[in-house]
């Protein structure tokens, strides 16, 4: 099998995959950060340009590719993902979609490695780029910023689509044979779009200036991290650690040999030794010919209140604490080209904590205000003894069970907790003397002071507290007929108040 | 050889034509385009690098990607843009078709001219709609935003098939297969055509044909 492919072309396929690998995840990163990108195109090959596309490195991105890969190259049963996942500043996340690069067992032995599978993986790179643009995560993207962040994740082993929900579809990219296997690159993207509230929380870190491990880790991941799709300059924090990746300095001329139309194309590859030293490649300055501005993508627009956006379970959501609005003081730098801006670290990460705060329920827990029926003008007291008494024997009323109150002053109106901690708390509570705003001492027999504490302890209603153990539901049926009896006789009274009603 | 052809169709209202057109064309474009061939001794050439450019709609909700070269967007345009004033004179009901082809020239012996051979035609046929207020406006954004996505992928699955391109051309070769006119990049030979449908369904074209065809004989 491999045998057949020589030592040199089984180098350059290694090393086109690679890079192709670390391409693809740039462009997909790229399309993720919420800008559009815009490169300048060069007549003359500049010999950084892998593919022959102006596609730039951004170097942690690199990094966190490389790191995913940890040597291995993308091959059978072995994948490279890109998983890109929303984030709300309430700690909420979604996965949005997961670009797969695999490769299968299908080799295709007669292609010719340093031309065809180069330009048709050119190719396919720019398929990504036209189609990373047009799955739903990209609108998402654009508009990220106060509400939501968006993340991505590089993991190497088995695709797992399982966070994206019921119904994802998947769009195939393209496929690209080559002698030890065919290429497959394609993405699978959520179609339900609705936040689920079942979902875990994850109290997490401040979102902003991110470092690694503030993430929680999911269950079922190879224990690799979410990243802000954001851009930092480097020389920032990482003390310009990526600047000299050796691999990227491994420029790749490709000189292609003509020869005439009725014979077979073939072609070498040129290396050029790296001694381009600090060839940046994330600097618009490594394009000649700029025609174009660079537009580098630096958004800075984490923090504040977020609200996820047309989301029909945020109402749900709506019962949490906000995160406190921070002030952010970046704005989305116009292009530089010499040096990227930076201040997207520097966002106060701090205000941004996820506070998980219930406003309380009214009539929870508490004592409610109750009323006493001593003191009240009931509407239809005349009906009020004979619905006491009817309610007395009627066996659809259900009390709650209540303590011997201990006082009239006692029972609630609201709940079953509340009449138990109506009277007996007060019991324990030291008695003081309470001075009731703008009362005066001792003039009234009613003073201010007394009316508030009756007030707050007022007695159960008469007429719920109906001793429930003295009857059964056999007795409540028995006694219907009487009830109905008593019904009929008083029907002109009833009669009486439907008139008084209209 | 047989000549690969595709038919796209979009149904837009009339301030999207532009638009749509160019998202459907550069998106074509940009995967028939490669970067200027360098030709060097030993009959070994270099490749530029092609830059790309992120546009976004005003009228669709929608972002397509085209090479970065102010050139072959302005040919673009204004292959668009008589498309769309001939959609916009032909008093039809607003159906036309907008054809891309990408060709190879065969050279032919004097006084014959060069032979132009298509391998891959995309017909884009289009359908102007009338709305009659802001909300179906609002509503045919997105949906045509969703439309040219769609179609975005059929583009990108028809062209990773990988079915027939024009071999590599030597230097002589070159203008035969691709476009070199362009300082920054080099798109495969292409032209781009137009006709419009009239209400009856046929061309415009095929109309005027009979009509003369008629007249002469009588």
């Amino acid at each position: 099998m491999d045998s057949e492919l020589s030592s040199q072309d089984r180098k350059d396929l290694d090393k086109f995959i690679k890079f192709f690998a670390l391409k693809t995840v740039q462009v997909i990163v790229q399309a993720r950060l919420g800008e559009k990108i815009s490169t300048c195109s060069s007549s003359s090959p500049t010999g950084s340009d892998w593919f022959n596309l102006a596609i730039k490195d951004i170097p942690e991105v690199t990094h966190e590719a490389k790191k995913a890969l940890a040597g291995q190259l993308p091959g059978i049963g072995r994948s490279m993902c890109v998983e890109i996942s929303l984030k709300t500043s309430e700690g909420d996340t979604m996965e949005l979609e997961t670009w797969c690069l695999e490769m299968n067992e299908k080799c295709d032995k007669d292609i010719k490695v340093s031309y065809t599978v180069y330009n048709r993986l050119s190719l396919l790179l720019k398929s990504l780029l036209a189609i990373t643009r047009v799955t739903p995560a990209y609108k998402l993207s654009r508009k990220q910023g106060h509400d939501y962040v968006i993340l991505y994740r590089i993991y190497f082993g088995e695709v797992q689509l399982t966070g994206l929900g019921e119904g994802f579809q998947s769009v195939r990219v393209g496929v690209v044979g080559t002698p030890i296997g065919t290429i497959t690159l394609s993405c699978a993207y959520r179609t339900n779009l609705a936040l689920m509230s079942s979902r875990q929380f994850e109290r997490t870190g401040p979102i902003m200036g991110i470092i690694i491990d503030h993430f929680v880790e999911r269950p079922f991941t190879n224990m690799a991290h979410m990243h802000p799709c954001t851009y930092r300059a480097p020389g920032e924090d990482e003390g310009g650690t990526y600047a000299g990746i050796e691999d990227s300095q491994e420029v790749c001329t490709t000189s292609f040999s003509t020869s005439p139309p009725s014979q077979l194309y073939s072609s070498r590859l040129s290396y050029q030794t790296p001694a381009l030293g600090t060839v940046d490649l994330c600097h618009p300055t490594a394009c000649t010919a700029a025609a174009h501005p660079h537009q580098m993508v630096v958004p800075g627009k984490e923090g504040g209140v977020p609200q996820v956006p047309a989301q029909p379970n945020h109402g749900t959501a709506a019962e949490h604490g906000r995160i406190p609005s921070c002030p952010n003081g970046q704005s989305p730098q116009p292009a530089q080209p010499t040096s990227c801006s930076s201040e997207v670290k520097t966002v106060c990460c701090d205000a941004l904590e996820t506070t998980f705060t219930r406003k309380v329920g009214a009539f929870v827990n508490k004592a409610t205000t109750q009323v006493t029926t001593t003191s009240l003008d009931l509407p239809f007291a005349a009906f009020a003894p004979r619905a006491y008494d009817l309610e007395v024997n009627d066996p659809m009323v259900h009390p709650p069970p209540s303590p011997a109150p201990s006082s009239p002053l006692q029972g609630s109106l609201h709940s079953n907790s509340s009449s138990q901690s109506g009277g007996q708390p007060q019991d324990d509570f030291v008695m003081v003397d309470f001075k009731p705003a703008f009362s005066k001492d001792d003039l009234l027999p009613m003073d201010l002071g007394t009316f508030y504490k009756e007030f707050q302890n007022p007695p159960q209603l008469a007429s719920l507290s109906i001793d429930v153990s003295a009857q059964s539901m056999a007795e409540d049926l028995d006694s219907l007929p009487e009830k109905l009896a008593i019904y009929e006789k008083n029907i002109d009274e009833f009669d009486a108040f439907v008139d008084t009603l209209q | 050889m047989n000549c690969r052809s595709e038919v796209l169709e979009v149904s837009v209202e009339g301030r999207q034509v532009d638009e749509a057109m160019l998202a459907v064309l550069h998106t074509i474009l940009l995967q028939r385009s490669t970067g200027k061939f360098h030709y060097k001794k030993e009959g070994t050439y270099s490749i530029g690098t092609v830059g790309t450019q992120d546009v976004d709609c005003d009228f669709i909700d929608f972002t397509f990607v085209r090479v970065s070269s102010d050139e072959l967007d302005r040919v673009i345009r204004k292959a668009v843009a008589e498309f769309k004033d001939a959609l916009g004179n032909s008093g039809s009901d607003g159906m036309g078709q907008i054809s891309l082809e990408f060709y190879q020239k065969k050279k032919s012996r004097w006084p014959f001219s060069d032979e132009c051979i298509p391998w891959e035609v995309w017909s884009i046929k289009v359908n102007v709609v009338n709305l009659a207020n802001e909300q179906e406006r609002q509503i045919c954004r997105e949906k045509v935003g969703e439309k040219l996505g769609e179609k975005v992928i059929n583009i990108v699955e028809v062209i990773n098939r990988h079915d027939y391109l024009p071999k590599m051309p030597t230097q002589s070769e070159v203008d035969n297969v691709f476009d070199t006119s362009l300082k920054d990049v080099q798109p495969y030979l292409y032209k781009i055509t137009y006709q419009i449908t009239d209400s009856l369904g046929t061309s415009v074209s095929t109309t005027m044909r009979r009509l003369i065809k008629d007249t002469l004989a009588l």
